[in-house]
């Protein structure tokens, strides 16, 4: 008689736990054929705010770290994720309907990506900041520092090299997330939550929603207690993406803004990811005797 | 004959100084001005209004308001001149136009510092030391990357139109952080003064005439809210830039959702200014006072609130008060004065309610022994002890000469406290320990801080907040980014 096997329930990632929705509701998840594979939990507003408390609460501890510290915790993801490869490949292959060859290289790249911006943490400070010569007897030195909380929209499409792309640069230069996955292809996003629960990325740092960013993201968006939001996986949806942006306004959260399109993942992404969400502080001290 | 008393035990010393006025006549005030549209000055189509000295209320001169129809005219003036001329010189010819502007406003320095005083109610001294000399930096800074932007990290592309509104607090200073760095870039800009003090934008306009720059590069107009509304609002602008309100920049965040507008907003404070029992106290005592006195405590990143270490408490108060004593409130022309006149009826009034409030909800009052002019609007140099977080004067922007103390005990405390605000634009500390000094300034989420000094600008450093006193950075190469586009590293 054959084994009956043991299927995964899949689940919302917040503060370093896997709760289902406090709401009790999930939707079907299909593959790229529009076959059945997973009930995933549908986040409500409940869980959204949840997040952005765990958000909060860890901002102290990641931003306090130092940057050599946050680049190995990176790169320590990356390393977890090629352990992980087969759960991987057949999570994008199911999400996003690729051969093996091809969710393969998604997943290559996606690595790549994660080791790429590990090595931003202790650069992007020296490329950003500096020192002003100020025309008087003064030290002065501007730094980047994160932003703080950060509620990301991933991609709809790219489910894990667009997920990674979007997530990596926000907390590697120390702020916090609350990412709201690809709502028919959340499975990679959810199997990248084991990735970060298990590679000493401390709990808080990167909380994961499924469900429908058009349910969560205004509530994200209105949120007092987030300070800026990614809306790169509103593109396309224009009414959205504004009422969004008008509704960040109320405590001038710093946006990024949806493209008209979701961008190409395998360009070279550049450092505005990065610096959409770091501000600039600039300290000055007195020269003097 | 201007007056300065200083308490020293019982008995009382005074001061008393001769009168020592600059001439205003070498400003030459029209009595009415237009629009400055494509090089030339224009009737505007609204309702014409009077620009008066807060410090005598005089009427200096009548003012066009720009409505929706100038407001496109100086658009489009700016389109037509971005896309025939300034976009195609090269970045070194543009260089040479900012440093005839750097170079003009240095030369007719003494012409601006005495219509800003006249026209804002600041002291001369203010005016003259600080405004316009850094004004003048600001352009001769920014030149030199007109011709080098391909360093820059942000690309040499230039977005087109720059619509930019500026507040009341250091017109032509606001200006030059605006238009510098804009037309460096190769953008071309409509700049709406604030409707209280528009004649130094109106002279500046003359400097681009003097200078020979195209017409349409730099347009001038002159209204009130609805005429920076239409501008912000113009689809054909593709760069906001906003000095001013927190609630004013919000509505600008909301009316540009969803457009490709570049948006920077350089809104409110309430920024503490800590002092620890070790701080140098000669240093403190001044750094306190200029941080809220400086511009008659109208500067978004004045040093509101005053945090003192509680061991200290009684002596920081009391030599805070005996210098108090000793600021002069007067004539802003007369150049021994420290604290000129509030700028408007409506600004003074704000600062008298946010007081009352203060005193009905509990804290002490207490200012500066002075007499006031009797025409004009003035507001005494003004301390609250006893405040306590949840007032409203330590948490409202006063933008005034009123200063509210709270005291602490731990440097954590004194950290959370400061950070205890929806702002986030400056922050102050005072301490000979040099290990404190960077600690709590990498602690405090504020986008400047002074250790030691206060008050501090200058072209090549970076400015601007954190949290809800904006976002974007004004000054040194961080300034260059809100201009370019198509280049980011």
């Amino acid at each position: 008689m054959a084994r009956v096997d043991v299927r995964k329930t899949y689940k919302l990632y917040i503060g370093g736990q896997f709760p289902r929705s406090e709401s009790g509701y999930s939707y079907v998840v299909e593959d790229a054929k529009g076959r059945f594979v997973a009930n995933a939990a549908k986040a409500s507003r409940k869980d959204a705010r949840d997040a952005v408390v765990a958000a909060r609460g860890a901002v102290k501890d990641w931003a306090g770290r130092t940057a050599y510290n946050r680049a190995q915790i990176v790169y320590r993801v990356a390393e977890i994720m090629e352990d992980r490869r087969p759960q991987f490949v057949e999570a994008v292959r199911q999400s996003e309907g690729l051969t093996a060859a091809r969710a393969n290289a998604v997943i290559d790249a996606s690595i790549d990506r994660l080791v790429w911006y590990a090595g931003w943490a202790d650069k992007i400070t020296q490329l950003v900041g500096g020192a002003n010569p100020v025309a008087g007897p003064f030290f002065n030195l501007s730094t980047p520092e994160p932003t703080g909380v950060v509620a990301v929209v991933a991609p709809e499409e790219s489910s894990l090299l667009g997920l990674v792309s979007v997530v990596a640069p926000v907390i590697v230069t120390g702020n916090t997330a609350i990412v709201m996955s690809s709502y028919p292809r959340p499975l990679p996003a959810v199997t990248f939550a084991e990735v970060l629960a298990t590679s000493d990325v401390p709990g808080g740092v990167v909380n994961i929603l499924t469900g429908d960013a058009a349910t969560t993201a205004p509530w994200l968006a209105a949120h007092m207690d987030v300070n800026g939001i990614d809306l790169t996986g509103i593109a396309g949806d224009a009414e959205l993406a504004t009422s969004l942006e008008q509704a960040a306004a109320e405590n001038l959260k710093r946006v990024r803004r949806a493209p008209d399109a979701e961008p190409d993942w395998t360009a070279d992404p550049g450092i505005a990811a990065m610096t959409a969400f770091l501000e600039t502080k600039t300290v000055w001290h007195p020269i003097g005797v | 004959m201007t007056q300065s008393k200083v308490s020293t035990g019982s008995t009382t010393v005074g001061f008393e100084y001769a009168p020592a006025p600059e001439s205003r006549a070498i400003v030459d005030i029209k009595p009415s001005y237009g629009l400055f549209i494509n090089g030339e000055f224009v009737d505007g189509h609204g309702k014409s209004f009077k620009t008066i000295s807060p410090a005598t209320e005089e009427v200096l001169a009548e003012v066009a308001e720009a409505d929706d129809s100038d407001v496109d005219a100086a658009i489009k003036a700016a389109r037509r001149a971005h896309t025939r001329v300034w976009s195609k010189l090269p970045g070194r010819e543009r260089a040479k136009y900012l440093y005839r502007i750097a170079r003009i406003i240095q030369e007719r320095g003494r012409e601006l510092a005495v219509l800003e005083s006249i026209d804002n109610g600041k002291p001369i001294k203010e005016s003259r030391d600080v405004d316009v000399p850094i004004a003048a930096a600001h352009f001769f800074y920014y030149a030199g990357w007109a011709d080098k932007l391909e360093y820059s990290g942000f690309g040499t592309r230039s977005l087109g139109v720059a619509g930019q509104v500026i507040p009341w607090n250091f017109p032509l200073l606001m200006l030059a952080w605006k238009i510098a760095p804009a037309l460096a870039c190769g953008n071309t800009v409509v700049l709406k003064p604030a409707e209280t003090t528009p004649l130094t934008a109106l002279l500046f306009a003359e400097i681009c005439q003097q200078a020979d720059l195209p017409p349409g590069v730099v347009n001038i107009i002159t209204g009130a809210g609805a005429t920076g509304a239409a501008l912000v609002e113009h689809p054909d602008v593709d760069k906001v830039a906003f000095t001013g309100s927190t609630a004013v920049g919000k509505a600008i965040a909301r009316a540009v959702a969803g457009s490709d507008k570049k948006v920077t907003l350089e809104l409110g404070g309430k920024a503490a200014n800590i002092v620890f029992d070790d701080a140098p106290m000669d240093q403190a005592i001044e750094g306190i006072v200029n941080g809220i006195f400086f511009n008659q405590g109208h500067v978004c990143c004045a040093g509101s609130r005053l945090l003192v270490q509680e061991n200290v408490y009684d002596e920081v108060l009391d030599r805070l008060k005996r210098r108090m004593s000793t600021l002069r409130v007067g004539d802003p022309l007369d150049k021994n004065t420290d604290v000129g006149a509030i700028n408007s009826a409506e600004q003074l009034g704000r600062i008298r309610e946010l007081s009352e409030v203060g005193e009905s909800e509990g804290s002490e009052r207490w200012s500066a022994p002075c007499d006031l002019p009797s025409n004009g609007f003035w507001f005494p140099p003004t301390v609250f002890t006893g405040v306590s977080q949840a007032h409203r004067i330590a948490r409202e922007e006063i933008f005034g000469p009123v200063l509210s103390v709270l005291t602490f005990r731990t440097p954590a405390e004194a950290i959370e406290k400061a950070n205890n605000t929806p702002y986030g634009l400056s922050a102050g500390v005072w301490t000979d320990k040099g290990s404190r000094i960077l600690k709590v300034a990498n602690a405090l989420r504020a986008g400047v801080v002074w250790a030691n000094t206060f008050n501090k600008f200058d072209p090549t450093s970076p400015f601007g907040g954190y949290k809800e006193s904006g976002y974007g950075r004004e000054g040194g190469r961080h300034g260059l980014e809100a201009y370019l586009k198509g280049g980011e590293l």
